[in-house]
């Protein structure tokens, strides 16, 4: 069953250059009880795909496309349908997720603040949920009556995630949560998604990071995007021991080694920069980098073609014209 | 500051207005001396034979009066822009030479300010330790005194002060907030890349400070230098208003403080007693405005437009 | 180790010492620095009295001690400062200074302590309005850069001439009328509120308009903050959002407080000047017309020491509210 069905979802950011077309016609699915991975370098739009699932402001522009959320389309609620859900059914532990709680604030003030407005009458039972959560993350179920101040980085990254995961989301984004940390400290964080997936805190999950070593360990499925289109996708075993597009196979080669990860040392192998999404070329996106580059890839853009069960790419080198 | 960063101020509303009225006080302090046939305290300087006469006109005057100044042999017209005070002198010149000296104080004395600023910031920040400690324990100290009692104190003790004089004494008590400030940005600066590469290649700390760090920080200091430049002018207005301004000559503040011994304000005299203060006003107004539009620019956060 | 608040209170206590040891210094040595002799100066005042012409100079020579070694006079006056021995008037003498300065002070407290704490409230609550509201904000700000941009006395010369000689509304001269004597009485009091309105009024508008100016700018700050994104990605309301914002945007607002104390109080100075108000600021301006320099000397040091207090107050205020000050997270504690 699907929890999330995005379909040619595009995100542009108005500047007065003209639209970035930083999420330009993207379509994928998350199912319920899976972890689904979305990985790309910096710049190619994976931050911004979920961030528009949750918020948008300007100049953050939804020009097309949707976004079905356990039947209702993210893209058309209105401001106040949007804020019931977040938090209770769609949360999101950001990437700043050490600096995300107030620090003049208490932990369980914190918590209260958000509970209160989400239709939560009883404090008592929001700061005992809250406790044990935290004991659950192994931090004191004191930290709840302490000053995010208090904590180390490692301490707050764990609060953050109790904090997000406090009202039993369905589904949570977890937005580059790892590329902060230390390797000892991104083991404890994908141990909890998979505990608060395991104990039914969560039902799906999104993670979204620039490391494929990582989402071998977490993630069911996998999506890579390049520029603002989706390049590859399918189930994590299949993408990462069969990759099918040269981007994704590059990724891969760039990695030190096949499980080990060395922080800050995934992409660097790849020659060349991302076009820019100002005025992007009608055709492969990824041409100007590619090593295979055909005739064709300048002025034809591919679409994904089945190169496996359940298993896509978008490349003119896996050939066919259907999708 | 680069020509794009130029490019988005001259965009900026807040930064156009302020530059505007800048210029445009500027330029009065410049050229509107030489409109006034009056010297800088409003007398008429008359010359007979090798005698200087000072010759004065009516008192009170309100603003735009034509009036007669009678010298020996002959009859002068002359138009008081800003009327005359009790002593029958022109405002407009003890104004605009007024302004002329209150802008000296604000480019002398605020940049003394910067300097000494710059300079203890950017020592206690790059050398950190001991240097830093005590520095740093000069500055907090300084920053508690409030400067205009420490003012009152040094110019009291004068017994003769020019404007030259009140702007080295304004400098050299306006520095401490500069310096904290500047410390701050020279420690983030510190430990970038390009100042290690700098240290590695043997450059000494003063090459490194003038040739790396300074320029990361010029637009920065450029804003601490307008709000310096006002801030030496507010300090020295109000000395001048209790009595310690300059002993010869004429100031804003002087000519503020005869309006209210001479108890202008109840007699109704308000062209002693506002335009003066107005001006100053309008000016610092005009350099908080440029101040912000520069912050808009550096800082697209703060953006509003 | 010692606890985040100890060693601020240590550090911060350290500071104050050395900044009340600096100025009594400075109190003792700029008259002994600067060409020119201000006794010469002072006792001309007395050239047709000749009893306290040699007084006066006897009692000059005593405390400032020229016959003696730098030294003692330096422990002299040390001693003199400590026992609240701030020398004699020569403008008001026979007078102590410190008598004078006694009687002044509360008229200083009266104006500046309603003026700086409402102009806090009031300031901060403008300014976070127009840091939310871009459309207030664009007439705002101009507003609030004009009465920061504002000489002090300036400003208290507007009002007095508007609603004091103008309108008539409101008397501009003294602290209370001529011919009453201060008393509890209702009259008295009605009296005094009167001459109070337009010196706090000139005060607490110039200082309002810098903390609305801090403000705005903070908030727009902290609204970008990551913890109020966060907590708008968690569907919290603006109204949340807005109370966190301020929550952090006031504590820099706290320390700008002890920071402008020093700005503000000479504000007062000018003020009291304008408005012949009986504070320090005027006795000043008199002793410096008179060059009474005993007077001004022992009102540098009772401005000194006042902000200094007041300074020392904020500080420990500041370490209640700010939690950062109280239990920043230290390694291995």
């Amino acid at each position: 069953m699907a929890m999330l069905t995005v379909e040619d979802l595009k995100i542009y950011y108005s500047t007065p250059l003209g639209h970035v077309k930083a999420v330009d016609g993207v379509s994928f699915e998350v199912k319920e009880g899976e972890v689904f991975g979305i990985a790309g370098e910096s710049g190619c739009g994976k931050s911004t795909l979920v961030h528009s699932l949750i918020l948008r402001k300007p100049p953050m522009v939804h020009m097309g496309g949707r976004a079905l959320f356990k039947g209702k389309d993210l893209m058309t609620l209105s401001p106040e349908e949007s804020k019931k859900i977040r938090y209770t059914e769609l949360s999101i532990i950001p990437q700043y997720a050490m600096n995300a709680l107030n620090p003049t604030k208490k932990i369980k003030d914190i918590v209260w603040d958000l509970a209160k407005e989400h239709g939560y009458t009883d404090r008592e039972e929001v700061e005992k949920l809250l406790r044990e959560r935290l004991s659950m993350v192994k931090l004191s179920p004191k930290v709840a009556d302490m000053y995010p101040v208090e904590l180390s980085g490692g301490m707050r990254q764990r609060a953050t995630m109790v904090v997000s995961t406090l009202l039993n989301p369905d589904l949570l984004i977890a937005d580059e949560v790892t590329s902060a940390l230390d390797v000892t400290t991104q083991r404890v964080v994908i141990e909890l998604l998979h505990h608060f997936m395991k104990e039914g805190i969560v039902k799906s999950i999104i993670f979204v990071t620039h490391d494929l070593a990582l989402l071998d360990k977490i993630a069911d499925r996998v999506m890579i995007l390049y520029a603002g289109k989706v390049v590859e996708i399918g189930s994590t075993e299949e993408v990462i021991n069969n990759p099918a597009h040269p981007y994704t196979r590059l990724l891969i080669n760039s990695l030190p080694r096949m499980g080990v990860q060395y922080k800050k040392q995934k992409l660097k192998g790849i020659p060349g920069y991302p076009i820019s999404l100002l005025n992007p070329p009608k055709g492969c996106r990824f041409y100007t980098r590619c090593p295979y580059a055909l005739d064709k890839c300048p002025s034809e853009e591919p679409k994904l073609v089945k190169v496996g069960n359940e298993h896509y790419a978008a490349c003119h080198l896996l050939g066919g014209e259907s999708q | 500051m680069k020509s794009e960063k130029l490019r988005i101020a001259l965009k900026n509303r807040k930064f156009k207005v302020g530059v505007a009225i800048i210029v445009f006080f500027a330029l009065f302090a410049l050229i509107g001396p030489l409109v006034t046939p009056f010297d800088q305290l409003g007398y008429y300087p008359v010359k007979l034979h090798k005698m200087l006469l000072l010759k004065r006109s009516t008192p009170n005057l309100p603003p735009m009066s034509h009036d007669v100044i009678y010298a020996p042999g002959r009859e002068i017209n002359v138009t008081h822009y800003l009327g005359t005070d009790s002593f029958g002198r022109d405002l407009y010149a003890q104004v605009v030479y007024g302004l002329r000296n209150s802008l000296i104080v604000g480019l002398i004395g605020g940049g003394i300010a910067t300097f000494v600023g710059l300079t203890i910031g950017f020592l206690a920040g790059y050398r950190g330790g001991w240097t830093d400690e005590i520095l740093m324990m000069i500055t907090n100290i300084m920053l508690v005194i409030p400067t205009m009692a420490l003012l009152i104190i040094i110019a009291a003790y004068m017994s003769t002060r020019g404007v030259i004089i009140e702007s080295i004494i304004i400098g050299l008590t306006a520095w401490p907030w500069t310096a904290r400030a500047i410390r701050a940005q020279t420690l983030s600066l510190k430990n970038r890349e390009f100042v290690h590469l700098a240290k590695l290649a043997g450059l000494s700390d003063l090459k490194i400070i003038i040739g790396e760090i300074l320029p990361n920080i010029t637009s920065y200091v450029f804003m601490v230098f307008i709000l310096q430049f006002g801030g030496a002018i507010l300090a020295a207005i109000g000395l001048d208003f209790i009595g310690l301004g300059p002993t010869r000559g004429i100031s804003l503040g002087i000519i503020l403080q005869n309006a209210v011994l001479w108890n202008a304000i109840n007699l109704g005299y308000w062209w002693w007693a506002i335009p003066p203060g107005l001006i100053i006003a309008l000016f610092i107004t005009g350099l908080y405005f440029v101040n912000i539009g520069l912050e808009e620019v550096f800082n697209p956060r703060l953006r509003r437009e | 180790m010692l606890s985040g608040i100890r060693r601020y209170l240590i550090r911060k206590t350290f500071v104050y010492v050395l900044t009340f040891f600096s100025a009594v210094t400075i109190d003792w040595l700029i008259p002994r620095l600067m060409p020119g002799n201000p006794i010469s100066i002072m006792m001309s005042r007395f050239a047709s009295l000749p009893e306290a012409s040699k007084y006066m100079y006897s009692y000059f020579m005593e405390s400032f001690g020229l016959d003696k070694p730098l030294w003692v006079q330096y422990i002299n006056f040390w001693k003199a400062v400590l026992h609240g021995d701030l020398g004699i008037s020569t403008y008001m003498y026979p007078k102590p200074v410190a008598d004078i300065i006694k009687d002044a002070l509360p008229y200083d407290i009266a104006i500046l302590l309603p003026a700086i704490t409402l102009s806090w409230i009031v300031g901060n609550w403008l300014g976070a309005i127009a840091g939310k509201n871009k459309k207030l904000d664009s007439f705002l700000m101009p507003v609030f850069y004009f009465l920061t941009a504002s000489p002090y006395f300036w400003f208290a010369i507007v009002l007095a001439y508007i609603l004091g000689a103008k309108l008539d509304l409101l008397p501009i001269s003294g602290a209370y009328s001529y011919g009453i004597m201060p008393s509890l009485s209702l009259e008295f009091i009605v009296d005094f509120l009167k001459h109070w309105i337009l010196p706090f009024l000139s005060l607490f508008l110039v200082m309002l308009g810098g903390w609305a100016i801090g403000m705005r700018n903070m908030i727009i700050y902290e609204v970008e903050a990551d913890y109020v994104r966060y907590l708008e990605a968690l569907g919290a309301s603006e109204k949340t959002l807005m109370k966190h914002a301020f929550r952090n945007a006031i504590l820099p607002q706290v320390t700008g407080l002890a920071l402008q104390l020093g700005t503000m109080v000479a504000g007062a100075l000018t003020t009291e000047i304008v408005f012949s108000y009986p504070g320090i600021g005027y006795i000043l301006m008199q002793g410096i017309l008179n060059q009474d320099y005993f007077l001004i000397q022992g009102c540098f040091l009772v401005i000194v020491i006042s902000v200094l207090v007041a300074n020392f107050i904020i500080d420990l205020l500041y370490a209640v509210i700010d939690p950062r000050v109280r239990f920043s997270f230290t390694e291995g504690e």
